[in-house]
């Protein structure tokens, strides 16, 4: 399967490992990530300036390139992922802001909404199967204690998101077992790591980070998993207890894909 | 050709007000086959109905038509008027002159016309009408309750009450349902053990009242007044007759880690096992999923120490059918599960615990002899918070919890609260709430008791995440009225839980072809004015199979739908409605068409021969319907594609007769 794939500013910089064992994990699995030749920031900031237009345009101009390539699209990055599918419904659900986008775009064909967005981890559920997944794993994590990190933005809102409960999810959860792992449920896993509040009030972002891994370490995690480099950043700044790797490094690890694997 | 009366009734002014009742009645002597017309001020009344009957007499009139206000309200009278005077009921027809034309018209000219043309369109049906009698099916004198919750034991007593036999079906080894399970019952406080036993042994010990308790509906056929219904017995493999109840092999069964649901998963219980003190009936039962000795065949210690020799490892389930003539449904309650409402950590903390689980802790026959304590640790909790509407009132999370508001948890949730204030006043006790339901007798005075004499701190406003850490459970909640974030560090959170109607309800419904709303809650026959009957005939609703209910609501239902199956059982025979649908066999081509759209399953269909041209035959599949069954409503003659299906008293030429009447310049 051939898919449009959408790394993001951040996984060509801070959050490498996340694209890197992504691709890895995609050809292994049999699916062709195809990254657009161009592409721009997905524009980052959806829920906090809804109202206007010019900031979700990169990500309408990406959404119309997989239209065009008749591909789903598929993106890793929590933030990305949560903005292109925000993005997505309105210009699906919300013609007057579809309007106003396809007016300022002026492109020969309108763009309405029609691609169908995945996260990376819907795709292993959904295209892939968790099943097909747990029998083309060739070093299961077995024995480790690890927790699902979901964080804010990866399932929130719930309707448009359109992924999993964002208060009960389990989406990683199922990753994690297909993996070998052992999964470990804790509270916090669905709650903010502070976000940009780091840049503002670090010392809330604090708060909050340590509350989420302090819940973790004493849940009995080893090792939480997440799909956003803020979160994992967050967590990381403020001294979390307990280690943090994104969901496509674990994943590479079982696959056999990690060479310096360390177990 | 019929020679036929017609009655124009003034009602007063109701009709005389905005029509010209002579003017109607002249008009109609003019149609065909009128052989007499006149108007009277209350056609309904003694004298206007002896005008009517004399009149039959005098003009042997073999049809009437009386002009007056709609069927609902005085066909039944009319019919009776020209039975009397010994004309077939059947060939009275009513012309609805007053809310389908005076009440809604106010000028005179037109009132008049609108009535003439309402009287001509009946004398056209009147000219097709054709004598009808009704069938008359015999009544099975037993009813049969499912169910043996509260609703079920006060059904079957109340019929029994009456003289008739009543059999009570309940799938658990014991009847008592729910509340056997409770420990005190708001607003009195009265223990539910002390009303509700003394009611059980009433049920067991009345001669009129069979129990076939751990048994199941499997199938039921037939209608009102003749049901044939195959109760399951499932395998106890203890013999009824023989046990004794004494409770010894439920002592040395070396099985000990079952988990004991009648309190909820919270202490374990035996493979052989009683589920509790005051069962009924009071006999044991071999749970075949965690017994050794039907799993492997090496154990037996059962069968050696019961003195009576009531074991028997080799029964098997049995069947036995049974005939009723009336149907109650008591099927209940059970609260939703937990296991999508998971931010408040229900299966992280063991502190978690439904209102049920709450009311098994705080019995003195439950797993901690009554005293208040942490299932983690055994510890006096110190500080509880309650959340009230878990799963209830959902409307954004509808595929998680329930639109519809649970009803009985504010009272209960204040119920726990005051006693526990009242137990142990070193408890702080929250409870978070929506909104606080509590009309009924005595029940805002209890909520309020709760508040004022005894402390309860009530927050508006709902727990958004409980976070188990160490020992204690941190639970964030917003209090809507100061507008703030809260953080408790509770020692005990207690989840009302919504409810929902017993999963056996909905393959039942489809037995008793009785229908359901969206939430398998079974739909009465009339929300307001036949709230305990099913639209199926003979089918009753006891309880909160019809809608959610506290114990007063339910014992009213249950005595209710008692009142109707006395009612029904009462009658020697049931007089049929004669306007049902009939099949016409040689223009059915089988097709289905009409049984997909009866509501009341009254369509079967079968293989029959027909005689065809030199001598040859040919087998078809043809419908029929069973007249007791069907209600006449004509959903069947619509969906006929080749006009097979025809509804007496209705039929398809008198309502094409009527339509042309109407027409007609």
């Amino acid at each position: 399967m051939k898919v449009t794939y959408f790394p993001g500013c951040t996984l060509k910089n801070k959050a490498r490992d996340l694209d890197e064992y992504a691709r890895k994990s995609a050809e292994a699995l049999g699916i062709t990530l195809e990254e657009p030749e161009t592409w721009q920031c997905c524009g980052g900031v959806f829920t906090t300036a809804n109202d206007e237009v010019a900031t979700k345009l990169s990500s309408v101009r990406l959404l119309k390139a997989a239209a065009e390539a008749g591909q789903p699209l598929v993106t890793v990055c929590s933030a990305c992922h949560n903005v292109v599918k925000q993005t997505n419904y309105a210009m699906a659900n919300d013609p007057t802001f579809a309007d106003r986008v396809n007016r300022y775009m002026a492109e020969k064909t309108l763009y309405t909404g029609d691609t169908k967005v995945y996260h990376y981890l819907e795709l292993l559920r959904d295209v892939v199967g968790f099943e097909n997944l747990a029998k083309a794993v060739k070093k299961p994590l077995t024995g480790k204690k690890i927790g699902a990190y979901y964080g804010c933005l990866l399932l929130r809102p719930g309707k448009v998101m359109g992924m999993d409960d964002p208060e009960n999810p389990r989406i990683i959860e199922d990753l994690i077992r297909a993996l070998g792992g052992e999964v470990v449920t804790y509270a916090r896993r669905n709650e903010c790591c502070g976000g940009y509040v780091s840049a503002e009030s670090p010392a809330l972002a604090k708060k909050n980070s340590n509350l989420i891994a302090e819940n973790a370490a004493s849940a009995g995690a080893e090792l939480l998993v997440t799909a956003c480099p803020l979160c994992k950043y967050n967590l990381e700044k403020n001294g979390s207890s307990v280690p943090v790797v994104y969901f496509t490094e674990l994943l590479a690890e079982a696959l056999g894909l990690k060479e310096d694997a360390n177990d | 050709m019929q020679r036929i009366g017609v009655f124009v009734c003034w009602c007063g002014s109701n009709i005389a007000g905005t029509v010209d009742v002579h003017a109607v009645a002249e008009a109609l002597k003019n149609e065909s086959g009128v052989v007499f017309s006149t108007d009277y001020q209350y056609m309904c009344s003694q004298a206007g109905q002896d005008i009517i009957k004399n009149a039959i007499a005098e003009h042997k009139l073999t049809g009437i038509v009386v002009c007056s206000c709609s069927p609902r309200m005085h066909e039944a009278t009319f019919r009776k008027t020209a039975a009397a005077a010994g004309l077939n009921p059947y060939m009275v027809e009513i012309a609805n002159i007053r809310e389908q034309c005076s009440w809604v018209h106010k000028d005179m000219l037109s009132g008049t016309e609108k009535a003439v043309i309402l009287g001509r369109a009946a004398i056209a049906k009147v000219h097709l009408n054709a004598p009808l009698t009704p069938g008359q099916s015999p009544v099975a004198k037993r009813a049969l309750v499912i169910g043996g919750g509260i609703a079920g034991i006060q059904t079957a007593l109340d019929i029994a009450d009456a003289g008739f036999p009543v059999d009570i079906v309940e799938t658990k080894p014991t009847i008592g349902g729910k509340m056997a399970q409770l420990d005190k019952t708001f607003p009195t406080l009265d223990c539910a053990a002390c009303i509700l036993t003394p009611k059980m042994v009433d049920a067991a010990q009345n001669e009129l009242i069979k129990i076939y308790s751990y048994s199941e509906v499997s199938q039921v056929s037939g209608y009102v007044g003749n049901f044939d219904v195959t109760i399951k017995r499932r395998a106890r493999y203890v013999k009824e007759d023989l046990c004794t109840g004494c409770g010894l092999c439920t002592e040395k069964c070396p099985q000990k880690k079952v988990p004991n649901e009648f309190n909820l998963g919270m202490d374990n219980r035996r493979a052989i096992y009683i589920p509790f003190a005051q069962a009924v009936p009071k006999i044991a039962t071999i749970d075949p999923d965690y017994c050794t000795m039907l799993k492997t065949g090496k154990c037996g210690i059962c069968s050696k120490v019961c003195t009576a020799g009531a074991i028997d490892y080799t029964a098997k389930d049995e069947y036995i059918t049974e005939k009723y003539g009336a149907i109650v449904v008591a099927t209940g309650y059970n609260p939703i599960s937990m296991e999508k409402f998971d931010e408040f950590a229900y299966s992280q903390s063991k502190d978690v615990i439904t209102s049920l689980e709450f009311e098994r802790l705080t019995n003195a026959a439950g797993p901690t002899a009554g005293k208040l304590l942490r299932p983690s640790d055994g510890e006096h909790p110190h500080k509880i918070v309650f959340v009230q509407c878990v799963g209830s009132r959902c409307d954004s999370c509808a595929e998680k919890g329930k639109e519809y508001c649970s009803k009985i948890c504010c009272m209960y949730t204040a119920k726990h609260a005051m006693l526990t204030r009242d137990k142990y006043p070193d408890t702080e006790v929250y409870v978070f709430y929506i909104d606080v339901r509590t009309p009924g007798k005595a029940f805002d005075e209890f909520y309020r008791r709760a508040v004022e004499e005894y402390g309860v701190h009530y927050v508006k406003g709902m727990v958004g995440k409980v976070v188990p850490q160490g020992k204690k459970l941190m639970v964030q909640a917003s209090d809507l009225i100061d507008g703030k974030q809260l953080h408790i560090d509770a020692d005990l959170v207690v989840l009302a839980a919504a409810i929902e109607p017993d999963k056996s309800a909905r393959p039942l419904a489809t037995m008793l072809t009785a229908s359901m709303d969206t939430n398998d809650f079974f739909t009465e026959a009339h929300p307001k004015l036949r709230p305990v009957e099913s639209p199926t005939a003979g089918v009753f609703l006891s309880g909160a199979c019809q809608g959610p209910k506290d114990i007063p609501e339910t014992v009213s239902q249950a005595s209710a739908a008692a009142a109707k199956v006395i009612g029904l059982l009462c009658k020697d025979h049931l007089t049929g409605n004669p306007c049902v649908a009939s099949a016409n066999e040689m223009l059915c081509s089988g097709c289905s068409q009409c049984a997909n759209v009866c509501p009341y399953g009254a369509i079967t269909y079968s293989e029959k021969e027909f005689r065809m041209p030199n001598r040859t035959t040919l087998m078809r599949r043809v419908a029929s319907v069973n007249p007791a069954v069907c209600q006449g409503c004509g959903a069947c003659t619509v969906a006929c594609p080749s006009g097979a299906m025809d509804l007496n008293g209705f039929k398809n030429n008198q309502i094409m007769a009527e339509v042309d009447a109407i027409c007609r310049n």
